[in-house]
């Protein structure tokens, strides 16, 4: 009889860049699931895919299972499978389990300690769990990382002081504008990243606000809870000359900001400065637009640069996470292999082909 | 013992506090902490006061502004760039500019202190006893002193723009003020600079049309050419047409063109009617 193996196999941003992860977002999540769901031997998968990070956790009794999500991923997403060898890292057994603990626990994040993390790992989990995917192993493994994360952040340092995309768009903005009371902030889409960060705006003292999205209603909502004026998104480029910061998080497919528009706004208002923060994946502000005179063009892979530099102040409190996680980690996965969920071969590689799993 | 010490000891130690100013605060940034801004505006209100009391014992001993040499010039300007730093400094609710300001304050003054034949000659009366040609001078170093300001908010912009363009945000660059804050004194400041220097230069010319041959032709022209550069800088900066960092080189060569421009101004100094030498001693 074969064993059931749990692996988890992808690329995140320890890896990847910002350009590179732009590739990996899937473009069609449902299609994906149904390629999954196809690969022999696979009993149990979930995917979570974020920003940061495009991840696959699975159960198979196929040693081979990794390699074949591998190879269904990449020809779903034309994504060159030598560069996904090159790139990705795989882990199995407890070491998958652990990575796991440590992603929805925040400490795997390019901002440490983030909170928005543990809602994507439930979402992803969700998903799982509708679609069918989940069963006795990645359902325990999921709800015992929950209560690992809320446990560390609990009883460790890791949740306090930590630095938010949205606070240090703000930080940022006031080493441009300084008071903030004067700068007139546009949003452009409407999801939770955007909001947030337009919230931490307001809280900041920001006296105009505006928000764009494609979903007129959605925009209206989203501006009414934040005191904000609504603009068509269809006018953000003749509009955009009268915005200081424009906040960029839009699930387009390509970049709904072109340089020629920035440009031509900056025309219109060449002695103050434009600040771009774009939290989009893919991104939706043309790179080139940095070059432009009193633009400042700042992405996802930027802002988490910039926290990082509070990083090591926070070392102690990783360490400490790191520790506690570990162990329950080791406490997981024995009780996995006593309920035989798994056989003693699961600590072994998932796929022979891939060796030893490299560090995320 | 006060009474006894010399114009130069006085200045010394002005310069000794702005020195001071500028060790303090760069030893809170080699600390990676920000520098103090009651300390160095302790410094440099310390070195003021003391370069205004060596300035003023030789204004008492020349009859008037002294601006008789090179090495006072240098030194009024310093105490130029002081006296703003010490009134509109504290806008800025940053330490790094006093930092600046005690390093420029430093820099102008021990230069000056440290090369004797600067002071070697010192003329007296070389106004004529004309208040309104000492007025001119006056307000002309004082606008060189703005321009001494201009410059270092102008290298703060500098640096801040590097550092928000190359997105290094940490270390020192987190003291710096907004690039906004920036912008907005640089353009009053060069304001200032252009209107005192406008003035200087009205005074000089009522002066000038009386006796054109008492003002050399490379002084007028080096003092026209930076009033009319900082002119047009001005009037580009307030049309929109020279802006960021165009705007803030410009600002810094305004004032090397300033500094530069001192030696026509001292050259056209000759030995007249008007004026007599002093020879000190070394």
């Amino acid at each position: 009889m074969s064993e059931p193996l749990l692996f988890v196999i992808g690329v995140t941003h320890n890896q990847a860049p910002l350009d590179v992860r732009e590739r990996l977002a899937p473009a069609s999540p449902e299609a994906l699931r149904a390629d999954l769901a196809a690969v022999p031997g696979l009993s149990e998968f979930a995917v979570l895919s974020t920003c940061n990070r495009i991840e696959f956790y699975g159960v198979a009794a196929d040693t081979n299972a990794a390699g074949s999500v591998q190879a269904a991923y990449c020809a779903r997403q034309n994504f060159s499978a030598a560069e996904f060898e090159r790139i990705r890292f795989l882990l199995s057994g407890r070491d998958a389990a652990l990575h796991l603990f440590e992603v929805a626990s925040g400490i795997d994040s390019q901002l440490l300690g983030e909170n928005e993390i543990f809602g994507q790992v439930k979402e992803a989990y969700a998903a799982a769990q509708s679609g069918g995917s989940t069963g006795a192993v990645l359902n325990r493994v999921f709800q015992k990382a929950f209560q690992a994360a809320k446990h560390v952040r609990t009883h460790t340092g890791i949740g306090s002081g930590q630095v938010s995309v949205a606070s240090v768009a703000v930080d940022l903005a006031g080493d441009i504008f300084g008071d903030l009371a004067g700068a007139r902030v546009l949003v452009l889409g409407t999801g939770e990243v955007g909001e947030a960060t337009a919230r931490a705006f307001r809280s900041r003292g920001a006296g105009d606000l505006a928000v764009a999205g494609r979903n007129r209603d959605r925009a209206e909502g989203v501006a009414s809870g934040l005191g904000a004026g609504v603009v068509h998104f269809d006018e953000k480029d003749t509009r955009l000359a009268e915005y200081d910061v424009v906040v960029c998080s839009t699930a387009a497919p390509s970049a709904v900001l072109s340089t020629s528009a920035i440009s031509a706004a900056m025309r219109k208002r060449p002695a103050r400065p434009l600040l771009l923060i774009d939290l989009a994946l893919p991104r939706d502000v043309e790179a080139s637009a940095a070059d432009l005179q009193n633009v400042f063009l700042y992405n996802l892979d930027d802002l988490a640069r910039i926290a990082e530099q509070n990083r090591s102040a926070r070392e102690a409190d990783v360490a400490r996470c790191r520790s506690i996680l570990s162990e329950r980690a080791d406490g997981l996965w024995r009780s996995v292999l006593r309920r035989s969920a798994v056989g003693p071969g699961a600590a072994e590689s998932p796929s022979q082909g891939a060796g030893q799993a490299a560090s995320p | 013992m006060f009474a006894d010490l010399s114009d130069r000891q006085w200045l010394w130690g002005a310069a000794g506090f702005y020195l001071a100013g500028l060790v303090l605060g760069m030893a809170a940034l080699i600390r990676g902490g920000r520098p103090s801004g009651i300390l160095i505006y302790g410094a440099i209100l310390a070195g003021y006061v003391l370069q205004f009391i060596g300035l003023g014992i030789r204004g008492h001993a020349t009859g008037g502004c002294p601006l008789g040499n090179r090495f006072e010039i240098f030194q009024f300007t310093a105490w130029s760039a002081v006296t703003l730093y010490l009134v509109v400094g504290v806008a800025f609710r940053s330490s790094i500019l006093g930092y600046f300001s005690s390093g420029l304050g430093a820099a102008l003054t021990i230069l000056s202190l440290s090369i004797p034949e600067w002071d070697a000659v010192r003329r007296t009366h070389i106004f004529g006893n004309n208040p309104w040609i000492e007025l001119h001078a006056a307000l002309a170093i004082f606008s060189y002193g703005v321009f001494g300001l201009l410059a270092l908010t102008s290298g703060l912009f500098l640096l801040r723009h590097f550092s928000l363009k190359s997105k290094r945000l940490g270390g020192w660059f987190s003291f710096l003020p907004s690039i906004i804050d920036l912008d907005h004194i640089e353009v009053r400041l060069l304001g200032t600079g252009v209107a005192l220097l406008t003035l200087a230069l009205a005074f000089g010319s009522v002066y000038w049309s009386r006796d054109m041959a008492s003002v050399g032709h490379a002084k007028l022209a080096a003092t026209v050419a930076v009033w009319a550069a900082a002119t047009v800088a001005f009037g580009l900066r307030v049309m929109g047409r020279l802006l960021a960092r165009r705007f803030a080189w410009t600002c810094l060569a305004l004032f090397a063109a300033a500094l530069l421009s001192l030696e026509a101004v001292d050259r056209s100094r000759h030995p007249g009617s008007a004026q007599s030498s002093l020879r000190l001693e070394p």
